[in-house]
């Protein structure tokens, strides 16, 4: 009777995590200490990633044109409210070539989160970004833990900040 | 035995939903009506076959077009790529249409993008039928699986880099 129950349990959650498609991430790791800029950001505040230091930076570079981009901005910017107070910060960098539809997406979305325009200088400082999206994981102590390319597993990055954050 | 049952299927249900939510919500877009995926597939050229083309020079070297993001082409393109601008976008089919009218409606013409994956690329599929409708015959698109930096820079083929 038991074995059955138990039987019938894996299997639902077997089901369950196959509906639910959990890939895992391309993840490109290599520990390196994040390139340091200042740039204003849409709002004309001055985004120095030096000042977040202490904090968990999650750094995401995107574009207007990367629909897989504009699936996960909203859940960046929900991720700041959630876990802002227990020191993470979110900060994007749009790769667009100029900040009029950037503008427009961020009014769309309802985004708080910081944005600043990227270039071919900050593409580069971070190894090339050379395709979209990007999304880097900084800890506390600077050092990049993560370099996500391509699409995201939201739910696998989600763990993975979770875990930064108690750290 | 029933109540338990009852149970098991009611979270079993709650599971299955939540995960076929879950990927309707974040899951990928479908293609737009001029991705990169209505290319025909005889139009499709292989990073290796580019390669080697560039390499060899000569009268079969193809004219190439980068018609994605200009802050992506100055980080890395192909060499003596133009810019040509985001397919997407209007600016970007002006100056397509500016650069390609000097050449022979039979001059073979390679576009690449690599801003995003294949199926989600903006780009490419507008300035392919940009170049078709402006009566060129020979235009390949050159399929980029992920996005420039996989599938053309991290394997070793030839870049340059500014404007």
């Amino acid at each position: 009777m038991r074995i059955n129950r138990l039987l019938v349990l894996l299997t639902c959650a077997l089901l369950s995590i196959a509906c639910g498609g959990i890939a895992e991430p391309t993840i490109d790791g290599a520990p390196k200490v994040a390139p340091q800029f200042v740039r204003p950001d849409l709002n004309g505040h001055q985004i120095n990633l030096k000042r977040y230091r202490g904090k968990v930076v999650l750094l995401n570079f995107w574009a207007t044109w990367c629909a897989s981009c504009q699936m996960e901005l909203p859940r960046f910017d929900a991720w700041q409210k959630q876990y802002g107070k227990d020191g993470l910060q979110v900060l994007t960098v749009s790769m667009d070539d100029g900040d009029a539809p950037v503008r427009k997406t961020v009014r769309k979305l309802r985004l708080g989160i910081p944005v600043v325009m990227g270039d071919a200088k900050l593409g580069q400082a971070y190894g090339g970004v050379l395709g979209l999206p990007v999304t880097f994981l900084i800890g506390r102590d600077g050092v990049v833990v993560a370099k996500i390319k391509g699409e995201t597993d939201l739910g696998a990055l989600e763990v993975r900040l979770r875990r930064l954050l108690t750290q | 035995m029933r109540r338990w049952l009852k149970y098991v299927v009611f979270l079993s249900f709650v599971g299955i939903w939540s995960g076929v939510q879950a990927r309707a919500q974040f899951s990928n877009p479908a293609p737009g009506p001029l991705s990169a995926t209505t290319v025909p597939q005889a139009q499709l050229m292989q990073a290796s076959e580019l390669a080697k083309l560039l390499k060899a020079g000569g009268p079969d070297r193809p004219v190439v077009f980068q018609v994605g993001s200009f802050v992506m082409f100055q980080q890395a393109h192909i060499p003596n790529a133009g810019f040509a601008g985001p397919g997407s976008q209007a600016n970007g089919m002006v100056l397509l249409k500016k650069l390609a009218a000097p050449l022979k409606k039979n001059q073979l013409i390679v576009i690449y993008c690599g801003c995003c994956p294949w199926g989600r690329c903006p780009n490419i599929g507008p300035a392919y039928k940009q170049l078709r409708d402006l009566g060129f015959t020979n235009v390949k698109a050159l399929y980029l699986a992920n996005n420039f930096g996989d599938d053309w820079v991290s394997k070793g083929y030839p870049t340059e880099r500014g404007e």
